[in-house]
């Protein structure tokens, strides 16, 4: 019992006499590494292949077998082997296998690259037709259903408001004040050696009311709300369930892609609110605990700085972050395919491409507003 | 018997005792007993939720029982023991393939090997791959695609192929044939005889199929009221007078396979 627990207890060996080759022991998958070393260059002159030695024999080591006889240009009938193992021998003979392995491709590092560079471009140049093509088959359908109201899913656009808009409020309001904190630490170590320290107020409100209020509630959606719509999208297509959709003659824009996007179109600017006042706050927190200045001060400072053009400016950007983000979400997600590795890479890539338009867009818009003087 | 070396000769390869499988308040094994022989093909039958592919993941430790061992090839496991040291004694066909996704078929077949045979050299690796993808009928060009590109009969053989890589002495299917054609079925079927008949392994099928029972199946485990019910050769199986057991052997779909079974093709 003690012998037979060992796994491979018989070493396999192969001697060559007088043109025979002579095979012993376990010719096995554990074998085959050295096996093959020792078969290496032992086809000369071989004019028998003898097996019935071999104690354990698997598919692997029938596969060598077969490869030293064709080697030395025997068949697989010629070779000599156990009775038990003629069956497996044969099995592996008709798989067609004796042949040495293909060669595998050399590699030619600079022509990948080349092919790698022009894939690439190719992809760009695919991508960008796609996007738009999508944008344009959802304006047509957002039309459409602005003609007749009734075709809106009203609880699936619910529902999306809830997940990415009211779900987001905690952390959103967190960040935000945060920044709302930072933002007057900055301002006061600067503007004290001015000794306007009240100006921070200015500072923290003009901000938040043009572009931190609207960007951070873009980024964090756009981290958030874009991988969750690619995701959901993405899980869908690859059960079939899209295909499923299409059977039925249903819209899959209308039914999938709609919803998301006028939730969110809805939610961003509310939420870019409460980002906004949830700066302020921020800033307030740090003006009166840290600087020493008055609550009620702080307020009037708002006040007076507050202009309604500076809010809209911010506010202006938000349907269009969101427009950005539903679209790049959904289709990234209707781009899944099959394998889990495909849903990974778009939804990072729904992510990135969301979060680099938002940016983008923002500074673009930024350099506009300001050079029309608003 | 339960050494730290497992012995590929032992009989029974499987020996399960006394297991108890719950989920929350539903029993699905209550003290149950299985034994596989060695080079055996057991064929596993029983209704839907009856634990088969919970009995199956116990046996392999993927799924943690309250309570009773698993014994393979002569060593014991208790409820939660690590299998490690038995990878390449065993090969298991998941229902629906398990391939991994971002990997072609030969890749694929190579993981087992890149584990476990880590001294095989690239080309040799990659011809042992490509023979366990020939021998599980595959065309030789199936080897660069991905599991995607296949249809469900070639995902099925491609996952034998992976199962096959480490030459197990016992192979797990877990309903190789469920979702193919009969003309795939029965494809399959006879490949897995054919394997079974010249690799010599043991199998625990589990399976729905009766033409695969009738056709393949050396023994039969009938699963039912949480335990196993019977155990033995066919026509001792069919005899048995439980209400699921009748239903199933005695409908018109298993009238049907009995007929064409191995004994009418060697009647005839």
């Amino acid at each position: 019992m003690a012998e037979s627990q060992s796994r491979d207890r018989e070493a396999p060996s192969v001697t060559v006499d007088d043109g025979a080759l002579r095979a012993e022991g376990d010719w096995t998958v554990g074998s085959a590494a050295r096996l093959t070393e020792r078969l290496r260059g032992m086809s000369e002159g071989i004019r028998e292949i003898d097996g019935t030695a071999i104690s354990r024999l698997d598919a692997s080591g029938a596969l060598l077998l077969l490869q030293a006889a064709s080697r030395a240009g025997l068949d697989a009938g010629d070779v000599r082997v156990d009775e038990s193992h003629r069956k497996l021998l044969e099995t592996v003979a008709a798989t067609g296998q004796r042949r040495q392995a293909p060669e595998l491709p050399e590699a030619r590092p600079w022509r990948e690259l080349l092919e790698r560079v022009g894939r690439s471009v190719h992809e760009v140049a695919r991508s960008t037709g796609e996007l738009l093509d999508f944008v344009g088959q959802v304006v047509h359908r957002l039309v459409r259903t602005a003609v007749r109201p009734s075709r809106l899913r009203l609880t699936s656009t619910v529902h999306h408001m809830e997940q990415t808009g009211l779900d987001a409020v905690p952390l959103l309001a967190l960040l935000a004040s945060l920044v709302g904190a930072v933002v007057a630490y900055l301002g006061a170590t600067i503007l004290r050696e001015f000794g306007a320290e009240l100006l921070v107020i200015n500072l923290v409100t003009f901000s938040f009311l043009r572009e931190f209020g609207v960007l951070l509630t873009a980024i964090l959606l756009a981290g958030r709300t874009a991988s969750a719509f690619c995701t959901q999208i993405g899980m869908m297509k690859s059960h079939e369930e899209i295909d499923a959709i299409r059977v039925l003659g249903l819209d899959v824009i209308e039914l999938l892609v709609l919803p998301r996007l006028i939730a969110l179109v809805v939610m961003l600017p509310l939420l870019a609110f409460v980002a906004t006042i949830s700066g302020l706050a921020g800033g307030m927190a740090v003006a009166v605990l840290a600087l020493g200045i008055d609550a009620g001060v702080y307020v009037d400072q708002v006040r007076d700085s507050f202009t309604m053009t500076d809010y809209l400016v911010g506010l202006i950007k938000a349907p269009i972050f969101a427009f950005v983000i539903a679209l790049i979400g959904c289709l990234e997600g209707l781009r899944v395919e099959g394998s889990a590795e495909s849903a990974g890479r778009h939804t990072t890539t729904a992510v990135v491409r969301s979060l680099t338009m938002v940016i983008v867009i923002d500074a673009l818009a930024a350099m506009y507003f300001s050079e029309i003087g608003w | 018997m339960s050494g730290p070396v497992p012995d590929r000769s032992a009989d029974p390869v499987v020996r399960v005792r006394g297991l108890v499988n719950r989920f929350d308040s539903t029993v699905v094994h209550d003290r149950l007993d299985l034994d596989v022989r060695r080079g055996e093909i057991l064929g596993v039958v029983g209704g839907s939720g009856s634990g088969k592919s919970v009995l199956m993941r116990s046996i392999l430790g993927l799924q943690r029982p309250q309570a009773g061992t698993v014994e393979l090839f002569g060593r014991r496991f208790g409820p939660g023991d690590s299998r490690a040291g038995l990878e390449d004694l065993v090969g298991v066909l998941f229902q629906d393939g398990a391939l991994f996704s971002s990997m072609t078929v030969c890749e694929n077949v190579e993981v087992p090997l890149r584990a476990h045979r880590p001294e095989l050299d690239e080309r040799l690796r990659r011809q042992l791959a490509l023979l366990k993808i020939r021998l599980s009928g595959l065309p030789g060009d199936a080897a660069g695609k991905l599991p995607s590109e296949l249809s469900g009969g070639m995902r099925k053989r491609a996952s034998l192929a992976r199962a096959l890589a480490l030459e197990p002495d016992l192979l797990f299917l877990d309903e190789p044939t469920a979702g193919l054609d009969p003309v795939g079925a029965a494809g399959f079927d006879e490949l897995i005889e054919t394997l079974q008949e010249s690799l010599g392994f043991t199998i625990f099928l589990i399976t729905h199929d009766l033409d695969t029972l009738y056709r393949v199946c050396d023994r039969v485990a009938v699963l039912a009221d949480r335990r196993v019910l019977a155990c033995g050769p066919l026509e001792d199986i069919e005899a048995l007078d439980h209400e699921w057991v009748r239903e199933y052997f005695h409908g018109p779909r298993a009238r049907a396979a009995r007929r064409a079974g191995p004994d009418a093709e060697r009647d005839g």
